[in-house]
């Protein structure tokens, strides 16, 4: 197991008022995502617990083109990932802002 | 999530435990309690290295169902197997122990157990233990203080060791195709007892022995549904009203109907024997037809005893 956060600043406030949202299963190959309103409107960062150790390099550059892409300001993630896939992380990630969009 | 399918026309067995919630009950009529951003999760996972969930695999709430007011929990089967741990149990405790005083009050109209689960989590085994046995009390309990808990299975881990015995304690007990319900499960019979007493890879056996059509036709459990979370919403709103009272009569009845089962079929060695001598059609292609043409079968006598 392995733990780390990743940081960001990026341009925009993420869209929407839901205080927050989940999606996800910790399961093999999957992860979970809470995510969170809890930050400053152009800070986001991301708490990444993994089962896999060792990749780290490719979470911080998934991660970071994720926070290029979707400009998630003022939100916080956290992660309970059981080894997936990096196209799986950011389908997740994109997926819990696309949730935090919506009404609860 | 998605915009193509309706909650309640998703697939059971598919969906994850927090879709199934959303789709069983009325729309948008979920409140959780404790919830993921509590963060209460399991504090010995980490000592195996291992990460935890962040409502540790149960989802439990309120919400209404047909209208009316229900509780409901709901286990992640994909998350460890959907296995009781510390708090985990301890979730469906509370939940339990507040349906019971709440009744003082008039409500909720029912408990709702989502159970999909292997059992105890080894990796907190003690505490798992003691989550199963306080969970078996407050059902009593629950059940005592006239409301009915119905359970639900259909999901991938099934509802094995304690999860089990949970099923067995409930007023009403609902299935589909992929449920299996049983106390040690097929892996855990291969390793004790060798695989000439039970091949856990011979799916068919599996399913044979502790699967939803043998649950349903010997009287394991009282409806058998197709797959979708909505056919799980109807039998609920359906049994509700029609669940047994828990009292003296009641398990005297039930303990009757045990006995002249096996007294009937004590002496048959796989579940067709049993179809043979109960005179069901073909007794050998129970486990291969269609659910329609398997809900169209006629249960065997003591089966539809209304004794749970």
């Amino acid at each position: 197991m392995e733990q780390f956060q990743v940081r960001g600043t990026v341009e925009r406030r993420a869209v929407g008022h839901r205080h927050q949202a989940i999606t996800g299963v910790n399961a093999s190959g999957n992860l979970e995502v809470l995510v969170e309103r809890a930050l400053p409107e152009h800070e986001c960062l991301v708490d990444v617990s993994t089962a896999v150790t060792g990749f780290r390099g490719i979470w911080e550059a998934v991660i970071q083109e994720f926070f290029a892409r979707s400009s998630p300001g003022g939100l916080r993630f956290s992660i309970n990932d059981g080894g997936a896939r990096p196209d799986t992380v950011t389908l997740r990630l994109m997926q819990s802002v696309r949730l935090m969009e919506t009404e609860a | 999530m998605s915009n193509l399918l309706q909650p309640q026309e998703a697939d059971w067995y598919e969906a994850p435990a927090r879709e199934r919630v959303a789709g069983l009950l009325d729309p948008k009529s979920f409140a959780e309690f404790v919830g993921p951003e509590q963060h209460a999760m399991s504090p010995h996972l980490a000592q195996f290295d291992l990460t935890g969930a962040f409502d540790d695999g149960i989802v439990v709430g309120r919400g209404r169902l047909d209208g009316q007011e229900v509780f409901v929990a709901a286990q992640e089967g994909r998350f460890l197997g959907g296995a009781f741990g510390e708090v985990h149990g301890a979730k469906l405790v509370g939940l339990l122990r507040a349906a019971r005083d709440g009744a003082k009050r008039g409500g909720p109209l029912a408990v709702l157990l989502l159970l999909d689960t292997g059992g105890v989590r080894l990796q907190e085994a003690n505490a798992g233990e003691l989550a199963i046995s306080e969970i078996i009390r407050a059902i009593v309990e629950v059940r005592s203080a006239g409301i009915p808990v119905l359970a639900l299975v259909g999901g991938r881990a099934g509802a094995f060791g304690g999860g089990g015995i949970i099923t067995a304690c409930c007023s009403r007990i609902v299935v589909s195709e992929h449920a299996r319900v049983s106390v040690s499960g097929p892996e855990v019979i291969e390793t004790n007892k060798g695989v000439e007493e039970f091949d856990s890879k011979d799916r068919a056996l599996v399913w044979r022995v502790c699967g939803a059509r043998t649950r349903y036709l010997t009287g394991g459990a009282d409806r058998y549904v197709k797959g979708r979370i909505q056919d799980f919403r109807e039998a609920a709103i359906a049994l509700i009203p029609h669940a047994p009272p828990f009292e003296l009569a009641t398990l005297k009845a039930e303990q009757r109907r045990l006995a002249e089962r096996l007294q009937h079929f004590g002496d048959c060695h796989d579940a067709p024997e049993i179809w043979r001598k109960a005179g069901l059609p073909q007794p050998e292609r129970i486990a291969e037809i269609t659910d329609d043409a398997f809900l169209a079968i006629q249960r065997p006598k003591g089966a539809d005893h209304d004794a749970r």
